[in-house]
């Protein structure tokens, strides 16, 4: 048994309510409990912030596509390797950094849950095993289901009780977290170099439209009554004018509720939504629609985005909508890699300079603060870089530093582009974010969208032992005149505890920790003999691989935590 | 007599998972369906009479037989003497190998190097250069309407690579398979694969690249001279136009271009013809991988250091620079003074000269089986076959894991790749004066339910 009592520090903590007071948090073995013994470790925490552990709702950490992006960047290397202690492994990369790297920044930042946003069925095994290499952090991976040719056969013969159960046991073959959607029709379309920009746009020979994959998807989504809702990379993404596409994304599920409203709020989650509140109809008229994006997000509050923010970084993108990368590729002409997945998904990587001295990164830069200020609720927009494709994820604290501080933005704002002002709205947005909406924007908000709102995100008793501790002191600093300062302290914590471990002190890694892999297993009483006959057929006829050594076995899911909704 | 199905093939690239395997009552292997000759050669040799069993050690000019330990600990002190060991191979085991093989490279600060080094490492050169558009093998069953063999040999290299995935299987937009695919074959030889071809262009010996380059330009539609590479204006322009009008086009390149004249610069224009007829159609493609894991290998150091191959820890830091940090030049240069050979034959497929390097220095060898490498080695350790004696991943050319199954157990006293490498790094820390970690037994995964307030988990 081990304890640690976490003394005297200004804790934040919205699940219940705590905000800035000075309180002891007592943590035993891996949970948060009420009181523990005088023989406990005590952690002084006086003149510090005290938060639950940050958990990213959305980020590409670990997978085939992310090890394209490292293969093919090695300059992303170059002034970014870091040597092995005796505690940590060696290391690299800026925007796409090996395992040991993801792991180790991250738990430096305060974050204690990272979850792979998108993982290509097939290929979960090399995902499983990346994650199972990645130290420290807790991890989940979402299922790319949004181009599966079965998913769009039973969409298309109307058939929702096959798809239910083929989604539970796609889930439990990957195991994977949740069902993502990309690009939603437009990735198969891809296999022909076609795409689906619109939600009616129908999928080649699949004559379904996206909006139908969309609301399919949903629904079963809903009748398994898995832990999170569907998380959607919308159509359209990163072209001007597609807010339209995004506000008709909107309508295919507004007012449909969550089955089980006690555990979460919303019925989708837009992933990156930055890229996705386009205005103009060129590049040369590009302009921000974040405020009529935002308005939609406050009216619907069955629904919550991450946002996405472009950091002004050099990056790597790495998505599974493929003909968006193609496109891309040839907008700037880098090199471009290209990942078709049979008979499931697609991928495709390119570099990507976002330059503060061209227009249209400035003004993107722009569209992601907005959308964080002009949303109201903070549990409805979480801190994501999609990383690595708008900015890395090392970049958090400097994005919670411009959310802080009105001050920090006009700065950056006057370095950008000369027509950038004209096109965005941030120079007169002078709301700012305190340390209680960053811990909904990071912490409460995203562990409650995942369906892990009561073991995730917060300090009460019975939550797990995830403790992230910041040199700050809230009383005496202050953060709206003091970016450097917050993005100093959420760069390094003084402390981060994981499962009840202390795991990094003053910024430095202590501790090889004791990560685990979360997953869904919704096929109770689900999945029938007439599916396995349709899957068995796919296999025997058009994948490579047969459908015995299809699922993922148990022995690459690194300290698994299986989690099992009520049954239908 | 008992049957294991879903076999995967512990030899080529292709990585064939569709294997059958009879075992008898004394558990001998005594057939296998559906393998090409080569890989139910593998199969029904593995358990041959001759297999070395035991650890040999040289003493005195001579390897003989000595324990386990004895070479382990042996192998531990040339790698901890050394100043800059080398750890090459690596492409015939599975990736938990290949992990343990990473930690111990970092360890003694040595170099770590797979075969792509002397196969498709131009190919990850030129990747890095312009990128590569590809996909899975499914996506050729499925859609491929043209598929072009460049410097590749299939028939004879990866036998059931035309059969399974690129030729004559029946796809979903392929139904009638062959009859629903143009073959194109480019070869400086007429190769078994060539004979088959709907056309076969064959260019003069090592000017692949210009030719590649004078299909760009056919595509562009501008003017081309008489003949370029031996090959006629007209038949040029035959292939662009093939191309060009197919729905699904796919190149399989090998060896012919990769080792050739132009090395990387080959791939290059390759990958750069591909991007070029993504304007007109789809079109996409992919290195034939030549062993069954080399493709994991270069996964395995990409997620563990960020490269794919010719890593130099000497630094304590992932270095990466093929030329100079490369296990071949490496050896030509008289760098390395120790060297962990496991799992690949450099000693049969080296340039001679890196080869007496290999055997002037002390190594350690690890393989199943005795080849020209074991026989230089100071240390030669035999090990379980992966896919036959072991479980563990495996990545197929189009970089599709698999799980290799465990068909028969390993002799008796035979290791495994990856116990032989952790118990060398676990005698190297305690040589280094490192505290050594307790092995972990694996946990069962604990459930959990979402929906009854906290989650209950049970451990």
């Amino acid at each position: 048994m081990s304890e640690i009592l976490v003394k005297n520090g200004y804790v934040y903590d919205p699940k219940n309510g705590v905000n800035g007071d000075v309180m002891d948090i007592a943590v035993r073995d891996d949970k948060i409990v009420d009181v523990v013994s005088p023989t406990a470790k005590v952690i002084d925490a006086s003149g510090k912030v005290v938060m639950a552990g940050g958990i990213d709702i959305h980020a590409h950490v670990a997978g085939p596509k992310v090890n394209v992006g490292r293969n093919m960047r090695p300059e992303d290397k170059l002034f970014n390797t870091s040597k092995r202690t005796k505690m940590t492994r060696s290391g690299g990369g800026f925007s796409v950094p090996s395992v040991f790297e993801t792991g180790y920044v991250y738990s430096r930042m305060g974050y204690t849950q990272v979850n792979e946003a998108a993982m290509p069925p097939l290929l979960a095994r090399h995902t499983h095993e990346e994650m199972a290499d990645t130290p420290l952090i807790d991890q989940s991976a979402y299922t790319l289901l949004g181009n599966n040719w079965l998913v769009m056969e039973y969409i298309k013969r109307g058939e929702q009780d096959k798809l239910n159960a083929f989604v539970a046991w796609m889930l439990k073959a990957t195991k994977g977290y949740c069902i993502k959607l990309v690009n939603p029709g437009g990735s198969e379309a891809w296999g022909w170099g076609m795409n689906c920009v619109n939600v009616s746009d129908p999928v080649p020979y699949f004559d379904v439209m996206p909006s139908e994959i969309i609301s399919g998807l949903a629904a079963a989504n809903e009748t398994l009554n898995l832990p999170t809702s569907i998380h959607v990379h919308p159509n359209n993404l990163g072209h001007p004018g597609n807010f339209q596409t995004t506000l008709d994304t909107i309508k295919l599920l507004e007012g449909v509720l969550p089955r089980d409203g006690k555990k979460r709020d919303q019925v989708i989650n837009f992933a990156h939504m930055q890229f996705h509140s386009y205005g103009g109809n060129t590049w040369k008229d590009f302009e921000t629609e974040a405020q009529t994006i935002a308005d939609s997000i406050n009216k619907n509050k069955n629904m919550t985005v991450d946002v996405g923010f472009v950091t002004l970084d050099e990056t790597t993108t790495m998505t599974a909508d493929g003909p968006m990368e193609y496109y891309l590729h040839n907008t700037n002409h880098l090199k471009w890699a290209n990942a078709d997945i049979e008979l499931e998904t697609a991928a495709g990587v390119v570099p990507y300079i976002y330059s503060p001295k061209i227009s249209v990164c400035g003004i993107q830069w722009a569209i992601g603060l907005e959308l964080a200020l002009l949303i109201d609720d903070p549990m409805q927009a979480f801190i994501t870089t999609d990383h690595p494709n708008a900015g890395p994820f090392r970049r958090y604290p400097r994005i919670i530093s411009w959310l802080m501080s009105n001050q920090a933005r006009l700065d950056r704002l006057e370095t950008l582009h000369k027509v950038v002002p004209d096109r965005v709205a941030i120079g007169g947005i002078s709301r700012v974010l305190d340390f209680y909406d960053i811990a909904k924007m990071t912490r409460a908000g995203p562990a409650r969208a995942l369906g892990l709102g009561n073991m995730k995100g917060h300090l009460g008793v019975g939550a797990d032992a995830d403790v992230a501790i910041f040199d700050y002191n809230p009383k005496t600093m202050d953060p709206t005149i003091d970016p450097a300062g917050i993005e100093k302290a959420f760069t390094n914590t003084a402390y981060t505890i994981k499962g009840g471990e202390i795991v990094v002190i003053d910024g430095e890694v202590v501790s090889k920790g004791h990560k685990r892999t979360i997953w869904v297993d919704a096929t109770d009483g689900v999945v029938d003999p007439v599916i396995l006959h349709d899957i068995d057929k796919k296999f025997l006829r058009y994948y490579s691989v047969t459908m015995n050594n299809y699922p993922v076995q148990d022995e690459y899911v690194a300290n698994g935590l299986i989690v099992k909704p009520e049954a239908a | 007599m008992r049957t294991v199905t879903d076999v995967v093939c512990p030899f080529c690239g292709t990585l064939c998972d569709d294997l059958e395997v009879d075992i008898d009552d004394a558990e001998k292997i005594c057939e296998t369906r559906n393998a090409c000759i080569i890989g139910d050669n593998k199969f029904m040799t593995a358990q041959a009479p001759d297999r070395h069993l035991h650890p040999r050690i040289r003493r005195g000019g001579e390897l003989v037989e000595c324990t386990m330990d004895e070479a382990i600990n042996k192998s531990a002190e040339i790698l901890v003497n050394a100043k800059h060991p080398l750890l090459y191979g690596w492409s015939s085991t599975h990736c938990e190998a290949q992990e343990a093989g990473m930690a111990l490279a970092e360890g003694v600060g040595g170099t770590m190097d797979n075969t792509s080094v002397c196969c498709h490492g131009p190919s990850v050169l030129a990747i890095q250069t312009v990128g590569i558009p590809s996909c899975t093998l499914g996506e050729i069953i499925n859609r491929a309407d043209t598929v072009l063999y460049w410097g590749c040999n299939p028939v004879n290299a990866h036998p059931r690579h035309m059969s399974r995935y690129s030729l004559y299987k029946r796809g979903f937009f392929t139904e009638r398979g062959k009859s629903d695919r143009t073959e194109i074959v480019v070869d400086v030889r007429k190769t078994e694969t060539a004979k088959n071809a709907d056309i076969f262009i064959q260019p003069e010996q090592g000017r692949d690249y210009e030719l590649m380059n004078a299909l760009r330009v056919a595509l562009r539609g501008e003017p081309l001279p008489e003949s370029v590479a031996g090959i006629s204006r007209a038949d040029i322009e035959k292939v662009a136009q093939t191309m060009k009008d197919s729905r699904f086009g796919i190149i399989f390149f090998g060896m012919g271009l990769t080792m050739t004249r132009g090395k990387h610069r080959n791939i290059d224009i390759a990958i750069s013809l591909t991007q070029d007829l993504n304007t007109y159609t789809k079109f996409l493609i992919m290195a034939m991988r030549g062993h069954y894991n080399v493709a994991g290998a270069d996964q395995v150091s990409q997620w563990e250091c960020g490269f794919p191959y010719a890593v130099d820890f000497a630094r304590g830091f992932p270095r990466y620079n093929p030329g100079e940090t490369s296990a071949t030049d490496i050896l030509a240069r008289k760098e390395a003074d120790a060297a962990l050979i496991i799992a690949a034959d450099p000693g049969a497929h080296f340039p001679i000269d890196m080869v007496r390097t290999l055997a002037s220095i002390p190594m350690i060898a690890i393989d199943p089986h005795v080849t020209p490498t074991t026989e230089i080695a100071s240390v030669y350790i035999p090990s379980a076959i992966v896919g036959i004696e072991e479980a563990g991943s495996a990545y197929r050319m189009d970089n599709v894991p698999i799980r290799m199954r465990k068909v028969v157990e390993p002799p008796e006293g035979v290791l495994t790749d990856k116990e032989i490498i952790d118990r060398i790094h676990r005698r190297v820390m305690e040589l280094q004066g490192l505290e050594v970690p307790e092995v972990t037994a694996v946990k069962e995964p604990a459930e959990a339910s979402a929906f009854d307030g906290i989650l209950q988990r049970s451990t």
